[in-house]
């Protein structure tokens, strides 16, 4: 395992020539410093911060879970955290929209599990052409900070199945933090809730799954 | 981001049978916790937290001169600050709406109920008297800052000492205070604020269910019931037989919470 050190903004990682400034980073005449609050990680030359706080910053092929703020003729804005707007494009659903009634389809207020597919100068934009996206219908939607998620999701998903697992609820976890729960009762939804609170609470502890394990016994009693 | 209204149906769902969130019922609070006399520099001063949310409130006072059609009593000041700091949705700058209205509702309340003994704070009769400034800070906004607020008013004035005044100079001695407290009236009165969603009325909502509220009445009333302040908001109307049920649980939540509040004094 790599050497990992949390710094601040501003502080100097790295002196001299030897690395190549990464993610999180830039380079200037007294080395490569940090630009956001995070750990600092050297992996061979490259240096990067793995960020700890902070508002999400999308990428490309990232599933995201926003909100319809705005229709226009030819697709719909959605909030999906960011500073830019998120678009989604009528050419980017996989069915035949009437360009009439957009809001028959998606009205201000859904919410949409959509895909990053470009970011430009004009913002983001987002695509519905995959198998699981699309507008929510019911269930309850968490917003934890966006840079937890990765606690949440677990080791190839193992955190987020045992939550599904236990609680029986089906959940979409969005890279843009927000999180979409639906069960067969509230009170699963609710319990699906707590779980993912305490994760994003207890995200800097090691063994979390067996932590949460616990924790789900307990709430059994 | 706002409540969700996939969330907000949700809320609503479980409302109608009689739940919520939280697992509260409809007339409980959150745990409230009063600390007093937290600040150095202010004359009185209290934090209030109900649940996630915190108020800072703290009392000042100086010497000015009356209202010409009050020669002879004191006077008082509320402002609020909503500080960005506590929620996303404030930004800092000149008062907006919130912040003016939740400032003249904890004003109305302290001025109506009389707690504060104005013709004890006259000085020179038509020239002197002091000014009460009562300061509230948010620190945490999780729903329900009306109420932490009415309550965090009431534990600063009874928490504040009167400062010392020279009658030679005519200058008050900041900084140094006397062991006189403030004024005040045995009666306490505290505002509770009740929010209809759907068909339920609830007290002390969280930011999730305050997004929903349609309609709000802040009733501020002591320990006998007395009303001596009230302030309805948002568009939805009420009819008469909503109002007597929102009086009900008014009455009924306001004297636990007096009681509560009264044994943080001790």
């Amino acid at each position: 395992m790599t050497e990992r050190k949390i710094v601040i903004p501003g502080e100097v990682i790295a002196e001299g020539e030897d690395y190549l400034p990464g993610e999180g980073t830039e380079k200037t005449d007294k080395g490569i410093v940090a630009m956001r609050f995070g750990l600092a990680e050297k992996s061979g030359k490259l240096v990067k911060v793995i960020s700890l706080s902070g508002v999400y910053q999308p990428r490309r092929g990232n599933v995201v879970i926003g909100k319809v703020e705005n229709i226009t003729i030819n697709g719909w804005f959605l909030d999906i955290g960011y500073s830019d707007n998120a678009f989604l494009s009528l050419n980017e659903i996989p069915r035949y929209v009437n360009k009439d009634g957009l809001d028959e389809v998606m009205d201000i207020g859904d919410m949409a599990i959509a895909k990053i597919w470009a970011i430009n100068k004009r913002g983001v934009d987002l695509s519905l052409k995959s198998r699981g996206l699309g507008k929510i219908d019911e269930g309850i939607i968490v917003e934890i900070n966006s840079n937890k998620v990765p606690r949440v999701i677990g080791k190839e998903g193992s955190m987020v199945n045992l939550i599904k697992d236990k609680t029986g609820c089906n959940i979409t976890v969005g890279q843009n933090g927000v999180i979409w729960i639906k069960g067969d009762s509230i009170e699963k939804e609710l319990l699906a809730k707590e779980a993912v609170m305490f994760v994003t609470e207890k995200s800097f502890i090691s063994g979390l799954t067996e932590e949460i394990t616990k924790w789900f016994e307990e709430r059994k009693k | 981001m706002e409540t969700t209204n996939l969330t907000g149906n949700r809320i609503k769902q479980y409302l109608a049978e009689g739940k919520r969130f939280d697992g509260r019922g409809a007339d409980e609070f959150r745990n409230i916790i009063i600390d007093a006399g937290i600040a150095k520099n202010a004359d009185g001063s209290a934090r209030v937290r109900i649940g996630k949310t915190e108020v800072l409130v703290g009392v000042k006072m100086d010497v000015g001169v009356p209202y010409p059609d009050s020669k002879d009593k004191g006077t008082m000041m509320v402002t609020t600050e909503l500080l960005p700091l506590s929620s996303p949705r404030f930004e800092s700058g000149p008062p907006k709406f919130p912040s003016i209205e939740l400032a003249r509702v904890i004003d109305r309340g302290i001025r109506e109920s009389k707690f504060i003994e104005f013709d004890k704070l006259c000085i020179v009769e038509g020239e002197k008297v002091w000014t009460v400034f009562i300061d509230i800070y948010t620190i945490n906004d999780d729903g329900n800052l009306m109420d932490a607020a009415g309550i965090g008013a009431i534990a600063a004035l009874k928490n504040a000492k009167m400062p010392k005044y020279d009658e030679k100079e005519g200058k008050v001695l900041f900084g140094e205070l006397t062991k006189n407290p403030l004024p005040l009236k045995k009666d306490i009165t505290i505002p509770i604020t009740i929010h209809k969603i759907g068909k339920n009325f609830l007290v002390d909502p969280t930011r999730e269910e305050e997004d929903l509220s349609e309609t709000r009445v802040t009733i501020g009333s002591n320990s006998k019931g007395i009303i001596s302040s009230m302030q309805k908001a948002e568009i939805e109307p009420l009819t008469i037989k909503e109002f007597e049920s929102v009086l009900e649980l008014s009455e009924k939540v306001s004297k636990d919470i007096i009681k509560k509040v009264e044994g943080s004094f001790k």
